[in-house]
């Protein structure tokens, strides 16, 4: 399927990253995490669930961005107090942006520069050193960038693995970072030293564009596989069903 | 008993170097007409403790903080608060930055009259390195495990907003999310609700099921009625976040005519005047 675009592969590599999850809530931040966990839902993990955006857990797909469909079930109420009690108690897999990472898979979205008088303020810690250390984390980096895939982040909200493993056993039982999806290819940290490895690359990216795009090394396979692109039937549902309107073509830098 | 008071008579119990929580969560039902009155007043070296939303910006912006404690300060559709990141970035204010669970966790210790609160959240992540007063504790059971001892966040005074109230000090709330108002009043010596419309105690039953009604009146010391008074944050079910006045504030952060005249229209008057001036 030739006019596949980027922001569906990339969608579809979300939504794999939530492959067996099964019964747990989960928390797609931005828009295509957002379609990437629809996607999931009305495909290969129908089980798993996945709040409005207000305080609700909603039963059915409804579309993104305001498109018009079906109207939402509601299957239990989740507010705020809620999902804190759910994410210490583990049932979540959550999926945040990083404004950087390192090898590792620390995350930075508080700040850039010094703490004490930033170059730039950013969201700040939010809940990401509460989720890294008490469920698994993704992330999704839609730029990128050697300014994205750093060295070291200049502050650490989310934790990575060798902060983890500095903590002991007892600490890091919980932890895990499933999966990194960017707008060049899909990572994981399943290696002896738990940096990050490039998984796959998208159509029209080469493993070239992603080593020089990044600031560190990368673990790299002989082979990289391209990143799998949507079926027919996925495709239907992205395109028609979860977001009629293309809000996915806005997110994301090719 | 009657709670009634203005929020004239609410900021003059308030003292400067106080720490203040208040309640809501980013731009979502905030006691802003209690924040604006703050506003006009010569408060300042305020610590505030907040789910931050356009109250923190305001109040950095008018130069009354000193330190604020929080997990985020958002205006949620937009989601830097503006007026509050140029504070962060002139360095001019002290920033006590946690992870949203350690907050709540700070004021339920806080609440409960107990020193910490123990918590997985924090560790090994740089929230421990940037508040080095925060120390761990290792679990005295056999599995000795080392949690952040997350320290009670005490609060002086708590500022709220609830959809009704009663006259005694009853509060509740008709919107999805009731966020930890109650947490802010329980860890506060002093309590303030400001409240859409105060009706009859009986008249709770009316506005919504009984599990709305979750503000007691141990919880408060004084009622405020502001119709109108968490614009242009959110207040569900009476009103939606104004946007474009919000959106209006948010261009004030690096414009500073802007800011001068949205202050003079808006900020330099009294509430009554205000509420006419954004229903123009």
């Amino acid at each position: 399927m030739s006019d596949v675009d980027r922001a569906e592969i990339c969608i579809v590599a979300i939504a794999e990253a939530f492959r067996g999850d099964g019964e747990i809530l989960i928390s797609p931040i931005g828009n295509l995490p957002q379609i990437g966990c629809k996607l999931a839902i009305s495909t290969f993990e129908p089980d798993l669930l996945m709040t409005d955006g207000v305080a609700f857990l909603q039963a059915n797909v409804t579309p993104v961005g305001g498109a018009a469909g079906p109207e939402k079930i509601v299957e239990a109420y989740m507010p705020y107090r809620e999902i804190f009690n759910m994410l210490w108690n583990g049932r979540r897999h959550v999926m945040m942006g990083a404004s950087q990472i390192d090898k590792y898979g620390n995350q930075n979205i508080a700040c850039i520069g010094e703490f004490a008088a930033p170059k730039a303020q950013l969201l700040g810690m939010r809940g990401a050193p509460g989720n890294t250390i008490n469920h698994p984390t993704s992330y999704w980096v839609p730029n990128h960038s050697t300014k994205t895939f750093v060295e070291k982040v200049d502050v650490c909200s989310g934790l990575g693995y060798d902060r983890v493993r500095a903590l002991g056993k007892e600490s890091s039982r919980f932890h895990c970072i499933k999966r990194v999806v960017s707008n060049l290819g899909v990572f994981d940290f399943d290696t002896p030293d738990n940096t990050m490895r490039l998984l796959s690359v998208h159509p029209g990216v080469t493993v070239d564009d992603v080593i020089e795009n990044s600031s560190f090394e990368l673990v790299i396979d002989t082979d990289v596989p391209e990143s799998r692109s949507p079926t027919d039937e996925e495709l239907h549902l992205i395109r028609d069903v979860i977001d009629p309107n293309g809000i996915r073509e806005k997110e994301i830098r090719a | 008993m009657d709670k009634r008071m203005t929020a004239a008579e609410v900021v003059a119990e308030l003292s400067s170097g106080m720490t203040l929580g208040i309640g809501g969560w980013g731009s979502r039902r905030k006691p802003m007409a209690l924040v604006r009155e703050m506003l006009r007043s010569d408060l300042k070296d305020l610590t505030i403790v907040a789910y931050g939303g356009p109250e923190i910006g305001l109040l950095c912006r008018y130069g009354k903080v000193k330190k604020v404690i929080y997990g985020f300060v958002s205006l949620d559709s937009i989601p830097l608060e503006p007026n509050f990141r140029q504070a962060r970035q002139s360095g001019s204010i002290e920033a006590v930055e946690l992870d949203e669970g350690m907050l709540q966790w700070g004021l339920y210790a806080a609440a409960l009259r107990l020193p910490f609160l123990p918590t997985r959240a924090g560790l090994g992540s740089d929230v421990m390195k940037y508040q080095p007063h925060l120390k761990t504790v290792k679990s005295p059971y056999e599995d000795g495990e080392e949690l952040v001892a997350m320290p009670a966040l005490e609060l002086d005074a708590a500022l709220i907003h609830m959809n009704r109230a009663d006259e005694r000090g009853n509060g509740q709330f008709l919107g999805p999310d009731f966020f930890f108002d109650d947490l802010f009043c329980m860890a506060a010596k002093r309590r303030f609700m400001s409240c859409e419309k105060i009706i009859r105690t009986e008249d709770f039953a009316k506005e919504g099921s009984f599990h709305t009604q979750r503000i007691n009146r141990t919880m408060t010391d004084g009622v405020i009625e502001t119709p109108n008074g968490a614009h242009f944050t959110e207040c569900p079910s009476d009103y939606g976040r104004d946007e474009a006045f919000q959106s209006k504030y948010a261009k004030t952060a690096k414009d500073p005519d802007a800011w001068q005249k949205f202050k003079a229209d808006y900020l330099d008057v009294s509430e009554d005047e205000y509420q006419q001036r954004i229903a123009r």
